[in-house]
């Protein structure tokens, strides 16, 4: 692993990666069972270099703006090493949002440039979002079928042609080294503004307990521009010499298959992913012969006792052979985050001896603020605090639960043209991360809800009221506002998370069915992990601020006075 | 060659037997994660049945955000 501490950006730190591990392989493409490309570090940095060039020569100066819309696949990591080795800023978006908030959320980036594939561009291009983002000058478009016209953009694949060597351009610690929404595709974009050192020191506290090396195989689900992923799936093991897997299809059986396949080390998932694995490693359990059964549930036990204190690989690989080899038989750890996971889920696979890494974290922490260390594995906290940060429980109740405050390097430096809420979430140095917790005595952090009004999928998606109400806004009543369910009536949750509609009608209007299907017909138009869940009726004005904006705690409080069983009416 | 409403019947034909629902409950515009109660990862295992019967690829990306079947149907009916 390169020493990060003498780095002072990410493109230098990757520059040097490339060079150190030139013989080792780096990128491994896969296309359901067709293997698509497998790059070392040195023919990475071929392909890179001519992109770097042609970005230069369109323009792209230091500290200006480059995004990338693009599914998990190795041109993801070459644009992005790029941009970075022309001194810009990486702006990476999600890949899964519809073409007109990605319009947006480039608008407001104000990215100059754009690295995108064909099949998103072909939507990008037939939107009428494009106006919006005017300062995008110049768009590259992977994989473009011959003879098709690019709606003004210019093909990747062209920059490969050019031999000239580009200029590295340095960058400091404090220079902003990427934009990366953590939502904000409605009302008010929240664009974290991470730093080249938010990301090496990031990359340090997380090596220090899950390493990479050379040989180990990282397969990358999880989509890149979210924090995770770019972190343990890029960053980090390209700083030691390990490689990176991408599945070009992400239907179930081929993930399956790739475990075995590639003999994966690592891997990142959501929750639901986690479940889901369960559930299918279950029912496999379940189908055995009571016989067969019996000799698991016994090696499960026999494991279950010997990797008490801490993981013993080696044993549990022995012990439960053919779970293992199903994984391929070289799995270190299962590392899972982007939202809350069930302790039954943890402990699940920990018995088979799997560890899962868990933790909490978020993205304007710099991805993880505490990590499970596995000494010994814990399924119900999400650990202690990484090395590095420092964490404390503010205004806590009798039960000692409290918001989570964080301070570290690897908080971001604000939210892109938002210097208000930027002042709101970071208080003397400390991010004000807006979820409930508590240490226990042994140090390690228990989440028990949040504070503020959003909700967390299953999926890892962060859903900000705030960015779905715009979809409501023909609906035929007086006012409305949709919440968090669970920041109206506080849960000592953090699953199960729904969204509710407000709504005040107008006088002598009811709750009709006709308005309940107008409601889910306007509810259908949004993704379905963004939908609301019920309907809130609310017979007073909404108390709203001198410049008529909905006071939201206040109608939340107000609402809150009703029970939430009866309160709300399911869609 | 299907027709789009054939191709749209025997998605619907499908999704009903692999997830367990009564035959002819399911329509064309039916939300498919409302009506059947699926999140994305049951999805992508429907893609992979309606693949191997229609005996087609389907990138993942054809079908991101979609969630209607009839929709579906057009995206599967323009490779075949």
């Amino acid at each position: 692993m390169l020493d990060l501490s003498k780095y002072q950006s990410i493109g230098a730190a990757l520059k040097d990666a490339l060079d150190q591990f030139s013989d080792e392989v780096c990128l491994i493409e896969s296309d359901r069972e067709r293997e698509k490309e497998r790059l070392t570090y040195r023919e990475f940095q071929r392909r890179a270099h001519p992109l770097a060039r042609i970005l230069q020569a369109a323009g792209l100066r230091p500290n200006e703006r480059a995004a990338i819309v693009m599914t998990n696949q190795s041109k993801w990591l070459i644009s992005a090493y790029a941009i970075f080795f022309c001194g810009g800023v990486l702006v990476p978006l999600d890949y899964k949002l519809t073409p007109d908030e990605q319009w947006q959320l480039l608008a407001h980036s104000g990215a100059r440039m754009l690295v995108t594939e064909y099949p998103v561009w072909r939507q990008l291009a037939a939107s009428a979002g494009r106006s919006a983002a005017t300062n995008l000058a110049t768009i590259y478009v992977t994989e473009a079928p011959a003879n098709t016209d690019l709606a003004g953009a210019r093909r990747w694949e062209e920059a490969l042609s050019d031999t000239t060597a580009p200029v590295f351009v340095p960058r400091t610690r404090n220079d902003v080294a990427t934009i990366v929404y953590s939502s904000g595709t409605g009302g008010r974009p929240k664009g974290c503004m991470m730093t080249h050192e938010n990301y090496l020191e990031q990359c340090v506290a997380l090596t220090s307990l899950y390493p990479f090396a050379p040989g180990f195989r990282y397969l990358s689900i999880l989509p890149t521009n979210h924090a995770i992923d770019f972190m343990v799936g890029f960053f980090g093991p390209f700083i030691c010499g390990a490689t990176v897997v991408h599945l070009r299809t992400l239907r179930p059986e081929f993930v399956r298959e790739a475990f075995p396949k590639y003999k994966i080390t690592y891997v990142s998932l959501v929750p639901l992913v986690l479940k889901n694995l369960q559930k299918g490693l279950q029912a496999r359990f379940d189908a055995l012969p009571s016989g067969k059964r019996k000799m698991f549930n016994a090696a499960v036990a026999i494991n279950k006792a010997l990797t008490k204190g801490h993981p013993r690989l080696g044993l549990s690989r022995l012990l439960l052979k053919q779970v293992h080899s199903g994984f391929g038989g070289e799995l270190r750890a299962i590392i899972v985050g982007g939202a809350f996971t069930e302790p039954q889920t943890l402990q699940f696979f920990y018995d088979l001896g799997i560890p899962v890494a868990n933790g909490y974290g978020l993205t304007e922490a710099g991805t993880a603020i505490t990590v499970n260390d596995l000494h010994p594995f814990r399924a119900d906290t999400v650990g202690k605090p990484l090395p590095g940060m420092e964490v404390r429980i503010v205004d806590p109740g009798a039960d000692g639960i409290g918001e989570i405050l964080v301070q570290s390097k690897t908080v971001m430096s604000g939210y892109l043209n938002e210097p208000e809420l930027t002042a709101e979430t970071i208080v003397d140095g400390w991010l004000r991360t807006g979820d409930l917790g508590r240490f226990d005595r042994a140090g390690h952090l228990q989440l028990f809800g949040r504070k503020k009004n959003m909700i967390v999928t299953e999926e890892g998606k962060n859903i900000y009221p705030e960015d779905v109400e715009s979809v409501f806004e023909s609906l035929p009543v007086k006012e409305f506002c949709v919440f968090a369910a669970n920041y109206i009536w506080p849960q000592r949750t953090m699953v199960g998370e729904q969204l509710v509609l407000a709504i005040h009608l107008e006088p002598g209007q009811t709750l009709t069915e006709d308005l309940r299907k107008n409601i889910s017909l306007l509810n259908n138009r949004l993704l379905n992990y963004k939908r609301i869940h019920g309907i809130v009726l609310f017979e007073e004005d909404f108390p709203r601020t001198a410049s008529l904006k909905i006071k939201r705690n206040i109608l939340a409080e107000r609402l809150a006075q009703a029970d939430r069983a009866t309160a709300i009416v399911k869609l | 060659m299907r027709t789009i409403d054939q191709t749209t019947q025997e998605i619907l034909d499908l999704a009903s037997k692999h997830f367990n629902v009564p035959a002819g409950t399911l329509a064309p515009d039916d939300d498919f994660f409302k009506k059947l109660g699926i999140d994305s990862l049951q999805t992508l295992e429907l893609l992979s049945r309606i693949e191997n019967h229609f005996n087609i690829e389907l990138p993942d990306y054809e079908v991101q955000g979609v969630s209607d079947f009839r929709t579906l149907a057009s995206r599967i009916q323009s490779r075949l």
